[in-house]
């Protein structure tokens, strides 16, 4: 099915998206695949690799001096458009959604290139939703621990249980039709204002 | 306000000072008061505006002034037909260099005076004497090849017997690592807007050489590009969104309003750098290197001299700049499409109705007026330059074979 394997650059200055893409393409079979972090001196690097497809994210503030490179065509030997088929606006519009974009050489076939795009849009969008994931989880983790320093004022000052602690932030949450997070760092702002002056 | 809005429009612009006039159409709610809901965002590449505009996400952008002609004469790798209905201000530019390269211009007669003319000889004697002596090309950077900052930066050194091609070499760099990359030496100069210059200037690592309102006084820079398919399609949408930047352009000229414009841009979504940086391009009054300073005419003008109107010869004269420069060929088609591009119309019928000076032509002959000169326009009065090239060279529009000769054959006097 593949004739000769095609060399892929991915540019990318975040290393661990860069490393999920270099991993699907590899279990895709391919095997010359090269990863740049960063563009310094990169005409050099890409004119001893020769790609075929270069994949690049959208936030890469150097795509303006890449293109114009790849123009140029001194560093590159083929002059190298965007994406396969313009026509495929399907493609297109699902790339830059997802935040990447590439560039192909001239006259490469869209089934051979296809793949590749696809491959790369979707681990984008897997990257994105686990950094979506993983903030998600870290703001869970900050919540849980101003609800716990609340609870811990609110044991003290007012001489509750831990549980009775937690059950009047609750209450007052569902009072004020806010989150227990939100009560519990207002307290937590309330007791530092309010706490004595030790200095003065 | 945004269920009540007529209209909704999206617009994509880069962390630039010259973006202000779209910047606070939306911040400032001008848009606002014409029926509009303008959504602002903020991109990190032009490669990036050019293909949210393409595929649909953006209605317009701010941008270079000669893209949306790249675009349209298919010199970009994606790209959909883009017009130029306002431009949204004349100058701002400037060429820096590194303090090395300042030291050996100095050598060969350089005073910080920005005189494009001596600066150019003192640079064409660095170049020859560097060549002399085998060392490296001089290395300068612009921000895009389709851009004001290319096309003025080669002007002035063909127009002082430097060839561009051959003399130096020239690498595009992002705006906000150009003071950066001049510092660590990877580049000796740049042409860029502001603040980037005074960036170089303020860190102690460059020279400001000359200007572009020097170059070429009240020239073209960025503008507006509206997707034209959205455009047909929402004429209304687009003349309510050309008088708030009209409105926002007045008001953005005022220097009554320069303190409260500057901490608009600052802001950490707009250009993210303090206030005091934005003040230069306001006042026109620039630290040049060195402790020299100097107070610039028509530094940058958001609004006046007609600055708005989306001249045709402004883009016949960027046409003219890709034919030198082999980024184009020059063909009846391609003059055509140059042509029709830049919109006055779409700007002369939306801002009728303000009674407004509006100019009568469509396009001028560029580099004639010496003087500020009030010209025929209907409304009010409208003063219009002065608007000469530093080499006295004069393009006339209905004349583009004659100049593009006369370039052609001034270039090749550099390969003797």
């Amino acid at each position: 099915m593949v004739r000769t394997s095609l060399a892929v650059l991915v540019i990318d200055e975040n290393r661990i998206r860069a490393a999920i893409i270099e991993a699907g393409l590899r279990e895709a079979g391919h095997e010359r695949v090269t990863v740049i972090h960063d563009v310094a001196g990169i005409a050099r690097r890409i004119a001893e690799i020769e790609p075929d497809v270069i994949v690049i994210d959208l936030e890469n503030p150097n795509r303006d001096m890449l293109e114009n490179m790849f123009q140029l065509s001194r560093a590159v030997k083929r002059p190298i458009a965007m994406f396969v088929d313009r026509s495929d606006q399907a493609s297109i519009e699902a790339a830059v959604d997802a935040g990447v974009s590439a560039y192909v050489v001239d006259g490469l076939r869209q089934e051979r290139v296809k793949p590749i795009l696809d491959m790369a849009v979707s681990r984008f969008n897997a990257f994105s939703r686990m950094a979506r994931e993983l903030e998600e989880a870290r703001s869970e983790l900050e919540s849980r621990k101003v609800i716990d320093r609340a609870k811990g004022i609110l044991m003290k000052s007012r001489g509750l249980s831990e549980e009775a602690a937690y059950t009047l932030l609750r209450k007052t949450a569902m009072n004020q039709n806010r989150k227990i997070s939100d009560i519990a760092q207002s307290l937590v702002t309330a007791a530092g204002l309010l706490r004595p002056a030790e200095d003065e | 306000m945004s269920m009540g809005a007529a209209h909704q429009i999206t617009a994509g612009f880069m962390p630039l000072f010259d973006s202000a006039v779209l910047v606070a159409a939306g911040e400032l709610g001008f848009a606002a008061r014409e029926g509009i809901e303008l959504t602002l965002h903020r991109e990190t590449s032009w490669a990036n505006v050019r293909d949210r505009i393409a595929i649909g996400h953006f209605h317009l952008a701010h941008m270079l002034g000669p893209m949306p002609l790249a675009c349209n004469l298919g010199l970009t790798p994606l790209a959909s037909e883009t017009i130029v209905p306002f431009s949204l201000g004349l100058g701002g530019n400037c060429v820096t260099i590194s303090n090395a390269a300042w030291e050996g211009m100095a050598a060969h007669g350089a005073v910080a005076d920005l005189d494009p003319a001596r600066a150019g000889a003192a640079l064409g004697a660095l170049i020859r004497e560097r060549a002399a002596a085998g060392r490296d090309a001089l290395r300068f950077a612009v921000v895009h090849p389709h851009s004001g900052h290319n096309y003025e930066l080669r002007y002035w050194l063909a127009a002082c017997g430097i060839d561009p091609e051959r003399q130096i070499e020239i690498v595009i760099v992002p705006p906000p690592f150009m003071a950066d990359a001049l510092a660590a030496g990877r580049i000796d100069g740049y042409c860029v807007g502001e603040p980037w210059n005074s960036a170089s200037v303020a860190a102690g690592t460059g020279h400001i050489v000359t200007v572009k309102a020097q170059i070429w006084r009240n020239s073209p820079e960025k503008v507006i590009g509206v997707r034209k398919a959205w455009a047909d399609e929402n004429p209304e949408a687009l003349a309510a969104l050309l008088r708030s930047l009209h409105h926002s352009a007045r008001w953005c000229q005022d220097p009554a309003n320069h303190g409260e414009l500057a901490a608009v841009m600052a802001q950490p979504g707009i250009l993210g750098l303090p206030p005091a940086v934005q003040m230069p391009i306001l006042t026109g009054h620039l630290q040049l290197g060195g402790g020299a300073e100097l107070d610039i005419d028509d530094f940058f003008v958001p609004f006046d001299k007609a600055a708005n109107f989306p001249w045709k010869s402004h883009a016949l004269w960027y046409y003219t700049q890709m034919v030198r420069w082999g980024h184009v060929a020059h063909t009846p088609d391609n003059l055509a499409i140059a042509r029709d591009c830049y919109r006055p119309d779409l700007y002369r019928s939306a801002l009728k109705p303000l009674g407004v000076a509006l100019p009568g032509a469509n396009s001028k002959v560029e580099g004639a007026l010496r003087l500020a000169t009030a010209v025929g326009a209907t409304g009010a009065g409208l003063v219009l330059g002065p608007d000469g090239f530093f080499d006295g060279q004069i393009f006339d529009p209905d004349e583009i074979d004659a100049y593009i000769a006369g370039q052609k054959s001034a270039l090749a006097r550099f390969l003797l």
